[in-house]
């Protein structure tokens, strides 16, 4: 794995759905047993052009979700290598027990992406603004989730599950990503990126909290805090030994994710420290609530996803540190 | 057309099937011998004639697939499929038993000759809309055979999975629905009526046949016509009853899943070989 974080972290130019298209198109053409599947959404997923070159093996079924996700399943049955997408909540919490069993407990090969994580639903709202369903997701045995945060980990994720055999979720950004990595970067699953080091305090970050992490250490750097920052790409399988690691050598942890803070990024670290390495350790995420309407910029506001909270948190956490 | 020892042939067959599973039924002491007795007809001649299957290569690429999207008759496949060769028929007494590879619902990873993995009523319906685009996108000569329930009709996804397989075309896609008129609770025209099942289905863009669910050489015919349709998938509606073949489950106020003492094994058993009896005169 050599990912290299890039110093000049701007917002990129490409979108994070072209990318994925180009990424699904890449592999179509050098294998025959790529499919794709819609539930009309296909121009909002940036998959036209995938429906242009490749129209037999695109399948847009319409709007039903749950018979998307199942006759995904049945065509991975058959050898093919699906990948399925709509947006966050209608690929997770209303097609729930079509991946749990149609998919997962079936052992099928599956590849489903929900778009627009959390406050980036923005003025699609709260019916559309999934705030829970990385904690859908990691209830299901053996699934693996990504969330990748720039191009250059999309496509680089994108390919590589394309091999392995499996469910798999990916939490996919739609539209522009802040750049995080240099072009050529690439990235093992299960493996988490250290963007930063420092030994007194450890901020884990996934999706678009990872420049607000960023944004943060800067921060706490002018105080004389040094913080590691860890990208916790993979929420399924976590990355345990970074988080023991972390722990053991910072003794202080702070995770940050656009998700509620149950059953989420933070959940999954907590319970890696609970049983491992116990360290005081503080959450940023959406504090169990529903989501609203509203430009991204507010939501963020509204819902804490903020360097500033980050940096709050850094400071509660390193309080507690001393004190033990 | 059948001839008339291939109709014995497959009327013994059913028969046998609904024996075997009895055997595994009173051996556990329950299990859902209503929906396993009532498709017991069908499957005989699924396996006994139409279906292109190899026992001895049960993955055979070009094969013809079976999904029972209702998963509980999984105790009447795997009769089928011990009495045609695919595992040992004493395997069929470990049905349900810690470990076993013959669960109550089908799963086609423990079982050799389960094509899918079902159980959540609906689900089979989309998965085997998946097998038989992926057979199509494959170019391959098969098809795809899927058993619902009729209570199961009540679920949203059957009719999702209907919309778009009619709209796909899929005349690889052959369904059955096994209308014996009873869901968990008790009759479908009180809990949530069917009104015309193939008349639904014709809506839907389907070819639909109405037929006598008992009835080995009807079932034949039936398959035979749906595969003459093409551009369209066909649907075999099954006027069928819950639990054929035991008089008492027949008859039984609830006969979805019933517990079955080893004297009333061995009456059934006593009831069907009779009737193995009558199809040999």
């Amino acid at each position: 794995m050599t990912a290299i974080p890039t110093k000049n972290r701007i917002e990129e130019d490409k979108e994070m759905r072209v990318a994925y298209c180009e990424a699904l198109m890449d592999l179509a053409s050098e294998n025959e047993n790529i499919v794709v599947l819609d539930a009309d959404l296909m121009s909002s997923m940036g998959m036209v052009p995938f429906s242009k070159k490749y129209p037999e093996r695109t399948f847009n079924v319409g709007v039903q979700e749950a018979n998307m996700i199942g006759v995904a399943a049945g065509l991975s049955a058959t050898g093919k290598i699906p990948y399925a997408h709509t947006f966050g909540p209608f690929a997770s919490r209303r097609c729930f027990d079509q991946i749990f069993l149609s998919c997962g407990y079936a052992k099928n090969n599956v590849r489903i992406t929900g778009s627009d994580p959390g406050v980036t639903a923005a003025f699609n709202g709260g019916t559309h603004m999934p705030f829970e369903d990385i904690g859908l997701m990691r209830n299901i045995p053996d699934i693996t989730i990504l969330e990748p945060v720039d191009t250059t980990m999309l496509t680089d994720l994108i390919k590589q599950i394309a091999a392995p055999f499996g469910v798999f979720y990916i939490r996919l950004l739609r539209k522009n990503a802040i750049k995080i990595y240099e072009e050529g970067s690439t990235f093992e699953i299960g493996k988490a990126v250290k963007l930063l080091d420092g030994d007194d305090v450890t901020i884990v970050a996934t999706g678009i909290m990872v420049d607000e992490a960023l944004k943060a250490a800067e921060e706490l750097n002018k105080k004389g805090i040094f913080a590691r920052v860890l990208n916790m790409f993979t929420i399924k399988p976590i990355d345990k030994e970074a988080i023991i690691k972390a722990a053991r050598e910072t003794k202080a942890i702070v995770t940050c994710e656009n998700h509620n803070i149950i059953n989420g990024l933070g959940s999954a670290v907590a319970e890696v420290i609970v049983e491992n390495y116990p360290i005081p350790m503080e959450r940023v995420g959406v504090n169990d609530l529903f989501g609203e309407v509203g430009p991204e910029s507010y939501l963020r506001g509204r819902f804490n996803l903020t360097k500033e909270e980050i940096v709050k948190k850094v400071e509660v956490v390193l309080k507690r540190k001393e004190r033990r | 057309m059948l001839n008339e020892e291939k109709i014995k042939e497959l009327k013994k067959f059913a028969i046998n099937i609904r024996i075997e599973s009895m055997k595994a039924f009173g051996n556990l002491g329950f299990g859902h011998v209503g929906g396993s007795f009532s498709i017991a007809d069908t499957l005989a001649v699924l396996y006994g004639d139409v279906m292109k299957v190899d026992p001895k290569n049960p993955k055979w690429e070009d094969r013809d697939w079976l999904i029972s999207s209702k998963g509980h008759a999984g105790p009447a496949i795997y009769a089928a499929l011990a009495l045609k060769g695919y595992f040992p028929l004493e395997v069929l007494m470990t049905l349900n038993k810690p470990g076993t590879r013959l669960p109550s619902h089908c799963d086609k990873n423990l079982t050799v000759g389960v094509d899918m993995t079902t159980g959540s009523l609906g689900q089979g319906s989309s998965l085997a809309v998946g097998v038989a685009l992926g057979h199509k996108l494959d170019r391959r000569n098969n098809y795809t055979y899927l058993i619902l329930g009729d209570g199961e009709l009540q679920e949203g996804q059957i009719w999702e999975a209907a919309s778009y397989a009619a709209h796909a075309g899929l005349d690889n896609l052959i369904a059955f629905v096994d209308y014996n008129k009873k869901q968990l609770d008790g009759f479908l025209v009180d809990i949530n009526k069917p009104f015309s099942i193939s008349g639904k289905f014709t809506s839907f863009g389907w070819h639909a046949q109405d037929i006598d669910g008992h009835n080995v050489e009807s079932i034949y015919n039936a398959i035979e016509e749906a595969k003459r349709i093409k551009g369209k998938p066909s649907v075999i509606v099954l006027d069928t009853i819950k639990g054929k073949g035991w008089k008492y489950c027949e008859t039984a106020a609830s006969n979805h899943h019933v517990t079955v003492s080893k004297e009333q094994m061995e009456e059934a058993i006593e009831e069907l070989k009779k009737q193995l009896e009558e199809v040999m005169i």
